[in-house]
Protein backbone atom coordinates (compact mmCIF):
# COMPACT_ATOMS: atom_id res chain seq x y z
CA UNK A 1 0.00 0.00 0.00
CA UNK A 2 2.29 2.72 -1.22
CA UNK A 3 2.56 5.04 -4.13
CA UNK A 4 5.49 6.83 -5.71
CA UNK A 5 5.75 10.57 -5.63
CA UNK A 6 6.10 10.69 -9.45
CA UNK A 7 2.82 8.80 -9.79
CA UNK A 8 0.97 11.34 -7.64
CA UNK A 9 2.55 14.18 -9.56
CA UNK A 10 1.52 12.64 -12.88
CA UNK A 11 -2.11 12.18 -11.79
CA UNK A 12 -2.32 15.70 -10.38
CA UNK A 13 -0.81 17.17 -13.53
CA UNK A 14 -3.38 15.31 -15.63
CA UNK A 15 -6.17 16.69 -13.49
CA UNK A 16 -4.74 20.18 -13.25
CA UNK A 17 -2.61 20.87 -16.33
CA UNK A 18 -1.94 24.51 -15.43
CA UNK A 19 -1.05 23.81 -11.81
CA UNK A 20 2.05 24.53 -9.82
CA UNK A 21 2.52 21.36 -7.82
CA UNK A 22 4.77 20.76 -4.87
CA UNK A 23 4.87 17.35 -3.23
CA UNK A 24 6.74 16.35 -0.10
CA UNK A 25 7.21 12.84 1.20
CA UNK A 26 6.65 13.46 4.90
CA UNK A 27 7.82 10.17 6.34
CA UNK A 28 9.98 8.79 3.54
CA UNK A 29 7.71 5.75 3.28
CA UNK A 30 5.83 6.51 0.03
CA UNK A 31 2.69 6.63 2.12
CA UNK A 32 2.48 10.03 3.83
CA UNK A 33 2.66 13.03 1.57
CA UNK A 34 1.90 16.70 1.60
CA UNK A 35 0.90 18.42 -1.63
CA UNK A 36 0.51 22.07 -2.47
CA UNK A 37 -1.47 22.71 -5.61
CA UNK A 38 -2.03 26.07 -7.22
CA UNK A 39 -4.45 26.00 -10.12
CA UNK A 40 -6.89 28.27 -11.92
CA UNK A 41 -9.43 25.43 -11.78
CA UNK A 42 -9.96 26.15 -8.08
CA UNK A 43 -11.42 29.57 -8.82
CA UNK A 44 -14.79 30.13 -7.21
CA UNK A 45 -14.80 26.73 -5.47
CA UNK A 46 -15.06 26.13 -1.74
CA UNK A 47 -12.19 24.42 0.06
CA UNK A 48 -14.25 21.23 0.27
CA UNK A 49 -14.91 21.33 -3.49
CA UNK A 50 -11.24 22.03 -4.21
CA UNK A 51 -10.09 19.06 -2.18
CA UNK A 52 -12.80 16.88 -3.74
CA UNK A 53 -11.44 17.85 -7.17
CA UNK A 54 -7.95 16.81 -6.09
CA UNK A 55 -9.20 13.48 -4.73
CA UNK A 56 -11.09 12.89 -7.99
CA UNK A 57 -7.90 13.45 -9.98
CA UNK A 58 -6.22 10.75 -7.88
CA UNK A 59 -8.79 8.27 -9.20
CA UNK A 60 -9.70 6.44 -6.02
CA UNK A 61 -6.14 6.07 -4.78
CA UNK A 62 -6.70 8.41 -1.87
CA UNK A 63 -7.63 6.39 1.18
CA UNK A 64 -6.36 3.23 -0.50
CA UNK A 65 -2.81 3.06 -1.90
CA UNK A 66 -2.34 6.55 -0.60
CA UNK A 67 -2.86 6.68 3.13
CA UNK A 68 -2.18 10.32 3.82
CA UNK A 69 -1.98 13.37 1.65
CA UNK A 70 -2.08 16.70 3.45
CA UNK A 71 -3.53 19.17 0.99
CA UNK A 72 -3.08 22.86 0.48
CA UNK A 73 -5.03 24.24 -2.44
CA UNK A 74 -4.78 27.73 -3.82
CA UNK A 75 -6.22 29.67 -6.73
CA UNK A 76 -3.85 30.67 -9.45
CA UNK B 1 -26.47 1.68 1.65
CA UNK B 2 -29.70 3.62 2.08
CA UNK B 3 -29.83 2.57 5.69
CA UNK B 4 -26.38 3.84 6.49
CA UNK B 5 -27.14 7.15 4.77
CA UNK B 6 -30.22 7.53 6.95
CA UNK B 7 -28.17 6.71 10.00
CA UNK B 8 -25.53 9.34 9.14
CA UNK B 9 -28.19 11.95 8.42
CA UNK B 10 -29.72 11.19 11.78
CA UNK B 11 -26.39 11.61 13.58
CA UNK B 12 -25.52 14.95 11.95
CA UNK B 13 -29.04 16.28 12.46
CA UNK B 14 -29.24 15.42 16.14
CA UNK B 15 -25.79 16.72 17.05
CA UNK B 16 -24.55 20.24 16.31
CA UNK B 17 -20.90 19.25 16.05
CA UNK B 18 -19.92 15.78 14.93
CA UNK B 19 -16.47 14.40 14.29
CA UNK B 20 -16.33 11.11 12.42
CA UNK B 21 -12.97 9.79 13.50
CA UNK B 22 -10.74 6.80 14.03
CA UNK B 23 -10.91 6.05 17.73
CA UNK B 24 -12.55 8.25 20.32
CA UNK B 25 -11.86 11.81 21.51
CA UNK B 26 -10.35 10.27 24.66
CA UNK B 27 -8.27 7.80 22.69
CA UNK B 28 -7.81 8.71 19.03
CA UNK B 29 -6.34 5.92 16.88
CA UNK B 30 -4.92 8.13 14.16
CA UNK B 31 -2.87 11.32 14.18
CA UNK B 32 -5.23 13.19 11.88
CA UNK B 33 -8.25 12.34 13.99
CA UNK B 34 -6.34 13.41 17.08
CA UNK B 35 -5.46 16.75 15.49
CA UNK B 36 -9.07 17.69 14.79
CA UNK B 37 -10.27 16.32 18.11
CA UNK B 38 -7.66 18.43 19.91
CA UNK B 39 -8.67 21.56 18.00
CA UNK B 40 -12.28 21.09 19.11
CA UNK B 41 -11.15 20.49 22.68
CA UNK B 42 -8.99 23.61 22.57
CA UNK B 43 -12.00 25.64 21.41
CA UNK B 44 -13.95 24.11 24.30
CA UNK B 45 -16.61 22.87 22.00
CA UNK B 46 -19.02 20.13 22.94
CA UNK B 47 -18.83 17.61 20.14
CA UNK B 48 -19.89 14.11 19.40
CA UNK B 49 -17.04 11.83 18.35
CA UNK B 50 -18.14 8.91 16.21
CA UNK B 51 -15.63 6.08 16.00
CA UNK B 52 -15.77 4.68 12.46
CA UNK B 53 -13.44 1.82 13.40
CA UNK B 54 -16.22 0.40 15.53
CA UNK B 55 -18.53 0.06 12.52
CA UNK B 56 -17.21 -1.10 9.11
CA UNK B 57 -20.44 -0.06 7.40
CA UNK B 58 -20.11 3.44 8.77
CA UNK B 59 -16.43 3.58 7.91
CA UNK B 60 -17.22 3.16 4.20
CA UNK B 61 -20.64 4.83 4.42
CA UNK B 62 -19.34 8.17 5.64
CA UNK B 63 -16.87 8.31 2.74
CA UNK B 64 -19.65 7.79 0.21
CA UNK B 65 -22.02 10.13 2.03
CA UNK B 66 -19.59 13.06 2.02
CA UNK B 67 -17.87 12.19 -1.27
CA UNK B 68 -14.67 12.37 0.75
CA UNK B 69 -12.15 9.52 0.78
CA UNK B 70 -10.65 9.93 4.23
CA UNK B 71 -11.46 10.17 7.93
CA UNK B 72 -11.65 12.38 10.06
CA UNK B 73 -14.63 14.34 8.80
CA UNK B 74 -16.11 17.29 10.62
CA UNK B 75 -19.79 18.22 10.45
CA UNK B 76 -21.28 21.34 11.98
CA UNK B 77 -25.04 21.84 11.99
CA UNK B 78 -25.45 19.11 9.42
CA UNK B 79 -22.96 20.68 7.04
CA UNK B 80 -19.74 19.01 5.96
CA UNK B 81 -16.88 21.30 6.96
CA UNK B 82 -13.97 19.21 5.76
CA UNK B 83 -11.17 16.92 6.83
CA UNK B 84 -8.05 17.53 8.88
CA UNK B 85 -6.38 20.00 6.50
CA UNK B 86 -9.43 22.24 6.21
CA UNK B 87 -10.19 22.09 9.93
CA UNK B 88 -6.59 23.06 10.69
CA UNK B 89 -6.64 25.88 8.18
CA UNK B 90 -9.95 27.20 9.53
CA UNK B 91 -8.63 26.98 13.08
CA UNK B 92 -5.51 28.94 12.18
CA UNK B 93 -7.39 31.72 10.39
CA UNK B 94 -10.12 31.92 13.04
CA UNK B 95 -12.97 30.86 10.75
CA UNK B 96 -13.71 27.69 12.69
CA UNK B 97 -14.28 29.62 15.88
CA UNK B 98 -16.61 31.96 14.03
CA UNK B 99 -18.66 29.08 12.64
CA UNK B 100 -18.82 27.43 16.06
CA UNK B 101 -19.81 30.66 17.78
CA UNK B 102 -22.76 31.03 15.45
CA UNK B 103 -24.38 27.74 16.45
Amino acid sequence: MAIKQEEIHKLLKEGFPDADIEINDLAGDDNHYAAKIKSSKFKGKTRVQQHQMVYASLKGKMGNELHALALTTEEK
Amino acid sequence: MTNINEKIKDIITKNDVVLFMKGTPEMPQCGFSMTVSNILKELKVKFSGVNVLADPELRQGIKDFSNWPTVPQLYIKGEFIGGCDIAKEMHENGKLKKVLNSI
